[in-house]
C-alpha cells in the first residue's frame, strides 16, 4: 500500500466538458452509477464461479487460490458467455427499441380495436 | 460458437506489467464483453435510428438531405435511441479509465520500482524535463485518460503508461493482441511481405506511447537502430521499461516534439513510422510533423502512417458520421479535422512526390487461436484493429 489516495485518485475526471446526453442531467449521473453496478455484479458472478471451479477440482477454497485462479481456454469461454447472456438480459430494453425501429406497430389498442370490429 | 473476447488472464504480464487481482481482471472482462455488445448486438441500431427517423425528418425539416457529417451528428444528437447508445458507450470508456488507475494506482510504489530497474543508468531513456505537453496534447484529456499521456500522479512516476497498457484489452476487446501490439505485428508482416530481406539501418517512430508498436520493429530487426519519442515522459518511462522487459535492447525512447527533429540530421533515417498518433496534433502540427519526417527520410526510405480511414467524397456522410464518434464523445478533439484531410496531399506537400505515394490496409497481427481477428464481427469504428496505411518508398538519390 503507498501514500497515494488511490481510490480517489482513480476516480479523477478527465480534462475535457463532458457531453450532456440526456435533457435531464440526473439520468446522466443515474445511467453512470446503475452501469457501474451492473459491472460489479458480473464482477460477483465471476468471482462465483471461480469459488465453484475450485471447489469442484480441489473440494476446498482459499482467497489465494481465488486471486491466483486462472481460467483455461474452456472455462474461459464459458465464463464469456455467462457475461453475454448476463449483458443481453440488462441491455434487453435497449436492444428491443432498436427492433421496434426496424418495424413500424401500430398500438395494441388499435389491433385490439380492428379485432373487436372484424 | 461462444463468440465471446478472450479473457484477461490471456493479455501477457510482462516484467512491469500491473498485477491485477481476480475482480480488477472480471472488471476488465465484463468491458470487453460490453463494448462488443455495444458495437456488435446493438451497434447497428444507430443506423436504423437514421434511417428510419432522423433522416425523414431531418428531410421534413430541411427539404433536402444533410450536407455534412455534422449536420448528421447535430440530428443524430436528438434521437433518444442514438443518445442513449453513445451515454453507454461514454460510461464504459469511462470506466475503462476508473478499473485501470484503481489497479494502477494502488500498486504505483511497485510498478515505479519495477520501471526504475531497467530505466535507471541507462542513456537508451532521454528525458527533457524542460518540455511541456504541446498545447494539442494539453487541450483535454485524450481518451478521457484522466492526466491524459503526461500526467503524473507524483514526479516521476509511470501511471500514465501502465494504465495506458493495461486498459487496451478492454477498449478492443482483446483485438490488438496479447501484447496490445498487434499494430507493429501488423507493420512487420507487411514490410517483409513488400521488400523482403530489407534491413532498415535506423527506424523512427513518433507518438509512440508505451512503444508497443515500435517493440515489434526493434525485435524485428535487431541490426536496427530504432528511435521511439513523444512528447510525454510518463510513457516514456513506462515504454522504456517495457521494451527491456522484453527483451527489445536496439531501440531508444526520447522525450521530442516531431514537429522539430533538428537533432537529427537530413536522410538520417531508412524508415519514419507512425501509428494512430496524427489524429492526435493538430492542423499546424500536422504539416510540421509531416514536413520533418521527409527531411530525415533518406532516400529510398520509407514513411508510413497508419490511421482509421480518412473521410472522401467516396464515403458515405452517415459512415463519415458514425467513424466521427470518438471525436466528440471520447476527447479526441482532431480526430474529425484531421481524417478530412487528404493525407495524401500533405504527404505530397511534405516534399514526397505524388508517384511515391501508396495506399494499403493492414490488420492487427494476433494470435488467432487466443485473440479476435480483425474484420470478423462488426466494426467498432474508431478503434478497429484494422487500419489504412498511407505510405510512400521515398525515390533513391
Amino acid at each position: 500500500m503507498n501514500d497515494l489516495d488511490w481510490i480517489a485518485r482513480a476516480g479523477a475526471k478527465a480534462k475535457g466538458k463532458r457531453p450532456a446526453y440526456f435533457d435531464d442531467p440526473a439520468l446522466d449521473r443515474m445511467l453512470s452509477i446503475l452501469l457501474a453496478v451492473a459491472g460489479e455484479v458480473s464482477v460477483l458472478r465471476e468471482r462465483l464461479d471461480t469459488v465453484e471451479r475450485l471447489l469442484d477440482a480441489k473440494g476446498t477454497v482459499s482467497r489465494a487460490d481465488i486471486e491466483s485462479y486462472e481460467p483455461d481456454r474452456a472455462a474461459a469461454a464459458e465464463r464469456g458467455l455467462l457475461a453475454k447472456a448476463y449483458i443481453a438480459r440488462i441491455m434487453r430494453g435497449v436492444q428491443q427499441d432498436m427492433e421496434a425501429m426496424a418495424k413500424a406497430e401500430p398500438p395494441v389498442e388499435e389491433v385490439s380495436r380492428t379485432l373487436r370490429d372484424t | 460458437m461462444t463468440d465471446v473476447p478472450p479473457p484477461y488472464s490471456a493479455v501477457t504480464r510482462h516484467a512491469v506489467f500491473p498485477e491485477p487481482d481476480h475482480d480488477e481482471k472480471a472488471r476488465f472482462n465484463f468491458l470487453a464483453n460490453f463494448n462488443r455488445y455495444l458495437s456488435g448486438t446493438i451497434g447497428a441500431g444507430n443506423r436504423l435510428a437514421y434511417d428510419t427517423r432522423v433522416l425523414p425528418a431531418f428531410r421534413a425539416e430541411h427539404g433536402r438531405d444533410p450536407a455534412d457529417r455534422f449536420e448528421i451528428r447535430h440530428a443524430m444528437n436528438r434521437d433518444p435511441w442514438h443518445r442513449f447508445w453513445s451515454a453507454l458507450k461514454r460510461n464504459s470508456m469511462e470506466m475503462r479509465q476508473q478499473n485501470g488507475r484503481a489497479m494502477v494506482l494502488r500498486q504505483l510504489d511497485e510498478l515505479d520500482a519495477k520501471a526504475r530497474q531497467f530505466n535507471e543508468g541507462r542513456d537508451t531513456l532521454q528525458l527533457d524535463p524542460a518540455m511541456s505537453p504541446p498545447r494539442y496534447q494539453a487541450a483535454v484529456d485524450i481518451h478521457c485518460m484522466p492526466g491524459s499521456y503526461h500526467g503524473e500522479e507524483r514526479p516521476g512516476d509511470v501511471s500514465a503508461g501502465a494504465n495506458y497498457d493495461c486498459g487496451i484489452f478492454a477498449t478492443t476487446a482483446g483485438g490488438l493482441g496479447a501484447l496490445s501490439d498487434g499494430g507493429g505485428q501488423a507493420l512487420v508482416e507487411w514490410v517483409r511481405r513488400e521488400r523482403p530481406g530489407w534491413e532498415p539501418r535506423r527506424i523512427l517512430d513518433i507518438g509512440c506511447t508505451v512503444g508497443h508498436n515500435a517493440v515489434p520493429l526493434a525485435l524485428a530487426f535487431p541490426q536496427s537502430e530504432v528511435i521511439a519519442i513523444d512528447t510525454a515522459a510518463p510513457v516514456l518511462r513506462y515504454g522504456h521499461a517495457r521494451a527491456r522487459a522484453l527483451g527489445a535492447r536496439n531501440i531508444t525512447f526520447a522525450q521530442a516534439n516531431a514537429e522539430d527533429l533538428s537533432r537529427f540530421p537530413d536522410a538520417h533515417f531508412d524508415w519514419v513510422q507512425t501509428t494512430m498518433f496524427l489524429h492526435e496534433t493538430s492542423g499546424k502540427a500536422l504539416p510540421r510533423i509531416l514536413g520533418e519526417l521527409t527531411r530525415v527520410l533518406a532516400p529510398g526510405g520509407l514513411a508510413l502512417h497508419l490511421e482509421q480511414p480518412q473521410y472522401s467524397d467516396e464515403m458515405p456522410l452517415y459512415e463519415q458520421f458514425i467513424r466521427d464518434w470518438d471525436a466528440f464523445n471520447n476527447n479526441e478533439p482532431f480526430w474529425s479535422a484531421m481524417h478530412a484531410l487528404d493525407l495524401k496531399e500533405l504527404m505530397v506537400a511534405s516534399g514526397l512526390p505524388r508517384e511515391s505515394l501508396f495506399v494499403t490496409g493492414v490488420k492487427a497481427v494476433v494470435d488467432p487461436e487466443v485473440f479476435p481477428e480483425a474484420g470478423k464481427g462488426a466494426e467498432d469504428h474508431g478503434r478497429a484493429a484494422a487500419w489504412h496505411a498511407y505510405g510512400a518508398w521515398k525515390p533513391a538519390a
